[in-house]
């Protein structure tokens, strides 16, 4: 066993080398242009954009002509977001999203306020999934898009999206999910889910990065967007700019992967999941999940260790790439605000981690970081004022703290 | 973020782990910090009373690594100063010490108020043992 050990897949993954040796080609001799109509290096190159369209369609159940190439899920969310808003700015103004989704999304509805849109932030249940009352309610006849993630980054809880889509059908309103961490890890299929557009990216499924694509349906209903990069009028028009042929090729080849051996690669993450979850919780006190299992990625788990700051956490298992929600850990130095939204409390947010496996882990690789995170876990809570106050009884929530106001 | 060696090695074996009698008349206690701030400290020190010299401190730190560290050197630099003594150090000595960055500059702020808070604690009950 190799260290570090990488558990941070949900960040991205590693290429996958089956995928690499279908990419080799397409960076030296298969160079050619894909929008090359005249002659046998843009035909060849347009042949293996088709062939990856196909294999990335054939994922989520839809026809290869609804796929559209981007730069990555970034990209495919704000083509989504704004290509809607503006194309339909006639017929209203209203975006639904929940406050928990990836800043992709967040983000470009903000920018949207700005320019006279109008966005809900739909609050989440404290198992992290949407409350579907609150969403009917939320709708109204100004209403445009509602953006549900398929499975959060976070907290990997997946939400019923077949139910989402349906309750949006009903009223005549498009529904985009940023598919990214679902894509691959799950299934998928756009038509039973109801589903308009859908964001994807390669290197969450062992693809590289710079490559996404955007699900856009074509029919019942035909989704029709402003395109936000204007030149040649690639991808229907939809997404101008040469096609990174060696990127998508390598795409397609992680989607098929993933689509072979999906239901496999499920049952072993889930398992080495559930054995790190077992043991933590069986050797640990006071740890706390977060999110809801009965709805989640196969290969996520994310904890809370009470009374062990996070940051402290990560750098006691320096061998371990994992993530936390604490505040010190992000940029804004704020604890996450998805568990924020999950009603976690800002104690508890700084005090968790996410491991996210994926599929060049291995169970010696589970075993041991379990241990490292334990033995870590004690030794810091033997630092810990707050864990020894617990332990004498004393409710941490009833202390007058001599905090800063304004930290 | 890469730490810096000190920080690394205070994190790593931290000194004057523990908790000394809160209810010792000799021992101020402070408590900084929230933990929805992410950030807890206590810091106490034992004053001898024949010499007037801080003969013990100890801590316990919910935080990060350089909350860690800030505290644990804290107790460092309180044993074998007087109570004035340990009231002139500064939080900018301990940035320097632990060669902290900008982002974790209020972990040392935490630290010099945490030794402020124990020894204000200390004189607290000094003065109320006085009057008594």
């Amino acid at each position: 066993m190799k260290t570090p050990i990488y558990f941070d897949n949900h960040a991205t993954t590693p290429l996958d080398p089956r995928v690499l040796q279908a990419m080799l080609p397409y960076f030296t001799e298969k160079f050619g242009n894909a929008a090359s109509r005249n002659h046998a290096f843009g035909w060849e190159s347009e042949q293996a954009v088709d062939r990856a369209r196909k294999q990335i369609a054939d994922v989520i159940g839809a026809n290869p002509k609804e796929i559209v190439f981007t730069s990555g899920a970034t990209e495919s969310d704000n083509l989504a977001i704004k290509g809607v808003a503006e194309m339909y700015a006639e017929k209203g103004n209203h975006i639904i999203t929940p406050a928990t989704e990836h800043k992709a999304i967040l983000d470009t509805c903000k920018k949207l306020e700005k320019h006279g849109y109008r966005v809900t932030y739909l609050p989440l249940k404290a198992d992290g999934l949407i409350d579907l009352d609150q969403l009917r309610d939320s709708i109204t006849d100004k209403t445009i898009l509602v953006s549900v993630m398929y499975a959060n980054n976070e907290i990997g809880v997946i939400q019923p999206v077949a139910e989402i889509g349906k309750m949006c059908h009903e009223r005549g309103v498009l529904f985009h999910t940023d598919g990214v961490q679902a894509f691959g890890k799950v299934p998928v299929n756009v038509i039973k889910d109801n589903i308009d557009m859908m964001s994807l990216t390669a290197h969450k499924i062992y693809g590289p990065k710079g490559v996404g694509a955007l699900y856009v349906r074509r029919r019942n209903p035909r989704v029709q967007l402003t395109a936000q990069m204007d030149g040649g009028g690639h991808e229907r028009g939809m997404r101008s700019g040469t096609l990174n042929t060696t990127g998508i090729v390598g795409f397609g080849e992680a989607a098929a992967i993933c689509q072979r051996e999906m239901a496999e690669e499920s049952k072993r993450l889930s398992y080495l999941r559930d054995k790190l979850k077992d043991t933590l919780q069986r050797e640990l006190d006071e740890v706390f999940i977060n999110g809801t299992m009965d709805h989640r990625l196969p290969n996520n788990l994310n904890m809370s260790f009470a009374y062990v700051e996070g940051e402290s956490l990560l750098m006691g298992i320096n061998d371990i790439a994992v993530s936390s929600g604490s505040a010190c850990t992000s940029a804004t130095l704020e604890p996450s605000y998805v568990l924020k939204a999950l009603g976690v409390g800002d104690d508890l947010a700084h005090t968790s981690i996410r491991f996210g496996l994926g599929r060049f882990n291995t169970e010696e690789e589970v075993d041991y970081v379990a241990a490292r995170v334990i033995e870590t876990v004690r030794k810091l809570r033997e630092l810990s004022p707050l864990y020894e106050m617990a332990k004498e009884g004393i409710d941490l929530s009833q202390v007058a703290w001599a905090a800063e106001p304004t930290h | 973020m890469a730490y810096s060696e000190k920080v690394l090695d205070h994190y790593n074996n931290p000194r004057n782990v523990g908790s000394l009698d809160k209810s010792d008349p000799n021992v101020g206690t402070g408590m900084v910090g929230a933990p929805e701030c992410g950030d807890v400290m206590k810091l106490q020190l034992k004053v001898n009373q024949s010499t007037g010299i801080i003969e013990d401190a100890k801590f316990k730190t919910f935080g990060c690594g350089s909350a860690i560290a800030s505290s644990s050197l804290a107790t460092e630099w309180l044993k074998g100063k007087t109570v004035d003594e340990a009231l002139a150090i500064k939080n900018t000595e301990i940035v320097n010490e632990l060669s902290l960055p900008p982002v974790k500059i209020h972990c040392s702020v935490l630290a010099e108020d945490a030794i402020k808070a124990a020894i204000g604690d200390y004189k607290k009950k000094q003065a109320s043992r006085q009057t008594a």
